[in-house]
């Protein structure tokens, strides 16, 4: 019982850190800030799904992780590029 | 209810509740911190140790309570250590390059000048080019 009130209380942890996170996208100055951000908010959401398999003791979801942790790093370069040559793809010349 | 069963469930509650807890630090860095290098330096690093300890004691504790080995999981957890700080990397030059400002009180910025100089020889070299378009057109 006490650990089921644990795993609750840091998936609380976990969505106060992930508002925080969207604060920064809403109000960021800069657009690195906002993708920043939302690469966090990707981590947050991994270890969310890590606390949340725990609780429903069931390894189903450990494929989703992976995953997660796979598109958050590609958007995360791709809108890097973006902000730094304007393209994600270069044409070859 | 045995003692494995009471072993593993402390020992992944307690890492669980610590990565929570680096994960909720590493947000209030991203909101106070002044500009966009410091926050990239607070939500890279210690986003991803928080992380890394929840994922680790789910890891335990499926280990311990079931006696089951999650490769995946264990794909996952070198995945991300080895990616979130590409990924603050690459973000952040891209700011540099976008010439967002640092912060006021920041005191010294050593990349300025060997920017500078990349940019003049840039600047050079596409006249060289736009030069030598001239000539082939004529």
């Amino acid at each position: 019982m006490i650990f089921k009130t644990v795993l609750v209380i840091a998936l609380c942890i976990l969505t106060l850190a992930i508002l925080a996170n969207l604060y920064r996208i809403i109000k960021g100055p800069s657009s690195a800030d906002r993708v920043q951000a939302l690469d966090s908010i990707g981590i947050n959401l991994i270890a969310s799904t890590a606390v949340f398999s725990v609780l429903l003791h069931t390894h189903a979801f450990f494929d989703l992780i992976l995953l997660i942790g796979i598109l958050s790093f590609i958007g995360t370069v791709a809108f890097a590029r973006f902000i730094e040559r304007g393209v994600v793809i270069e044409r070859k010349r | 209810m045995n003692a494995s069963d009471e072993i593993g469930e402390v020992v992944g509650a307690v890492l669980i509740l610590i990565g929570a807890i680096f994960s909720l630090i590493s947000a209030i860095g991203i909101v106070r911190l002044p500009d966009v290098y410091t926050r990239s330096h607070a939500a890279s690093k210690s986003s991803t140790l928080g992380v890394l300890c929840a994922l680790l004691g789910t890891l335990l504790y499926f280990i311990i309570s079931d006696g089951f080995f999650s490769i995946r999981l264990i794909l996952g957890i070198f995945f991300v250590f080895l990616t979130a700080p590409v990924a603050a990397h690459v973000i952040t030059r891209a700011a540099y390059r976008d010439k967002v400002p640092l912060a006021e009180q920041s005191v010294q910025d050593e990349l300025k000048d060997y920017y500078r100089e990349n940019e003049i020889i840039d600047e050079v070299e596409s006249e060289k080019k736009a030069e030598l378009a001239n000539v082939e057109t004529k």
